[in-house]
């Protein structure tokens, strides 16, 4: 689904990633890891394209991200559900056309995909918060409503940026439930987190694979953790 | 061209989610409203002088080419004779319909603007006039200017032609100056609807930046915002061309001696043209607009 090959990237001068070789497929279950700074977020930007390699080659869906055109791009998005790490609401919006804009832009704000709406907004327990204006939900409702904007076009892989990052132990748990939820019906998964309890309450739950950002290289970590 | 008809209809048809996308404006919306009427209004006066021009331009070619003038000088004891003389090589020049001498009275009103009512003009020797008026089909200028030379030497023909031209041509420079106002005019609502879009683009940065992160097409985007500038235009344009018209409406009512400015108004098919006016301002809106987020969306990642 992701394929990177042999990608680097590097802002300015300084070289951020390098020599990064990974292979997504369907129904993998990763968390990203490292330390701030080490490129997590970039990192998860060359995996939906928002960012070109500076080297190497990355595909999406098996097609290459330099010769895709800006629509290509948008049609790929649509595929790849990403939670960002400050959310990216419109602020004059409330929370239940937020979570239904993509939807709205790629035009299937249908009848059938609005029901499927306010069942979405229960599943992540927002059903009551639907007309509420981004900027008066909590940190976790924030999270919760982006999480739910990036399942909502079905997408095959979810990539959620620090999804736990400005909440509380008991929120994290059931962000993290949700993202398994998500797993078991089949779709790609990575988080990209510091927080190493996340991690191990997720391996007692699912294969998951931990990638560590250090020293430029992305590694598979081992069981130590 | 369908394509860009469908586009035309989706603005009148709308997208009810992508105009709420867009947070509304409202400062940079009045000033584009006021803008397209404040042009529009221009508009109406520059097409009113044009449309106008252009009438007056025909008229004085069509009643100055059907009348033309011979005057008679001669010494006052052969005046009434080279007078008759005059007239009857008129009576038989064919394309001649009528020819009659003016009265000493009708010659003292043309000259009383000038010298006054009190001139004793039966002293002077003032030429004799003869007005002519021609049948449809005109007469042979140069062919009556002989057959005069040579019965009536003291007569000068005049034919008009050397007013007629000038006056013609400066009526059809002042119709050409009102088209060239009106482009002028089209082109600066352009220049302002893309400033005011490439403003509305610029402090929606961060919205177009969310919307292509939940898959947004280029189009989708630029769609939101060309179809509240065309609108906005639209309805600005359509003030503007009906505050114009009632100015022009309440000009002066047209008086005989008024001339000129009494021609400013619309008549007949011409009335068309002021429903074009919102619609011309759309279509530039609706370029500008499209051209202004397509370049600045192509900046963008």
């Amino acid at each position: 689904m992701i394929e990177l090959d042999n990608i680097a990237y590097s802002y300015g001068g300084g070289e951020l990633l390098s020599e990064v070789n990974l292979s997504i497929q369907p129904g993998d279950f990763y968390f990203l890891t490292g330390p701030s700074g080490a490129g997590k977020t970039t990192f998860m930007k060359l995996c939906y394209g928002e960012l070109t390699p500076t080297s190497g080659q990355a595909r999406l869906f098996g097609q290459d991200v330099r010769s895709m055109s800006r629509d290509d791009h948008a049609v790929t998005r649509r595929r790849i559900g990403v939670v960002h790490q400050d959310c990216q609401f419109l602020d004059h919006l409330p929370l239940a056309d937020n979570v239904a804009l993509p939807l709205a832009v790629s035009g299937r704000d249908d009848l059938e995909n609005v029901s499927n709406l306010k069942e979405l907004l229960g599943w992540v327990g927002l059903k009551e918060r639907a007309k509420a204006l981004p900027p008066e939900l909590s940190g976790g409702e924030r999270q919760r409503a982006a999480l739910a904007r990036a399942v909502i076009m079905s997408p095959d892989i979810i990539l959620a940026d620090e999804p736990t990052g400005n909440v509380d132990w008991e929120m994290s748990q059931r962000l993290l439930q949700l993202l398994l939820e998500l797993n078991r019906m089949g779709k790609t998964v990575m988080i990209a987190t510091h927080d190493m309890n996340l991690i191990r309450a997720a391996k007692s739950k699912v294969q998951a694979r931990v990638l560590r950002i250090a020293n430029r290289h992305v590694q598979l970590a081992g069981a130590d953790l | 061209m369908k394509t860009f008809l469908a586009d035309i209809m989706a603005i009148f048809v709308g997208d009810a989610q992508a105009d709420r996308i867009v947070p509304p404006t409202g400062f940079t919306a009045r000033l584009t409203l006021f803008a397209s009427g404040a042009m529009a209004f221009l508009a109406v006066f520059a097409l009113a002088l044009s449309l106008a021009s252009g009438r007056l331009a025909q008229r004085w070619g069509q009643e100055l080419a059907q009348s033309s003038t011979l005057r008679i000088s001669a010494p006052v004891e052969q005046l009434a004779a080279q007078t008759a003389a005059a007239l009857k090589v008129l009576e038989t020049t064919p394309g001649v319909a009528e020819a009659r001498a003016l009265t000493a009275e009708e010659q003292r009103a043309l000259l009383a603007p000038w010298f006054g009512p009190d001139l004793p003009v039966e002293n002077l020797p003032i030429p004799q006039l003869i007005s002519i008026e021609e049948t449809s089909g005109g007469y042979d200028a140069a062919g009556l200017r002989l057959r005069l030379q040579a019965e009536v030497p003291g007569a000068i023909l005049d034919d008009h032609t050397r007013w007629r031209k000038p006056l013609q041509q400066a009526a059809s420079r002042l119709r050409l100056l009102g088209f060239v106002s009106i482009i002028l005019i089209a082109a600066v609502t352009g220049t302002i609807i893309t400033l005011a879009a490439n403003a509305a683009l610029a402090a929606n940065a961060r919205l177009i930046a969310v919307l292509r992160l939940v898959g947004a097409q280029d189009s989708y985007i630029a769609k939101a915002f060309v179809r509240r500038f065309t609108l906005r235009a639209l309805s600005g344009a359509a003030v503007g061309t009906v505050v114009g018209l009632i100015a022009v409406l309440i000009l002066p009512s047209a008086q005989d001696q008024g001339g000129f400015l009494t021609g400013l108004g619309f008549q007949g098919a011409s009335w068309l043209w002021l429903v074009l006016l919102p619609i011309l301002a759309a279509v530039v809106a609706f370029l500008a607009t499209g051209a202004a987020a397509r370049r600045t969306l192509s900046e963008l990642r």
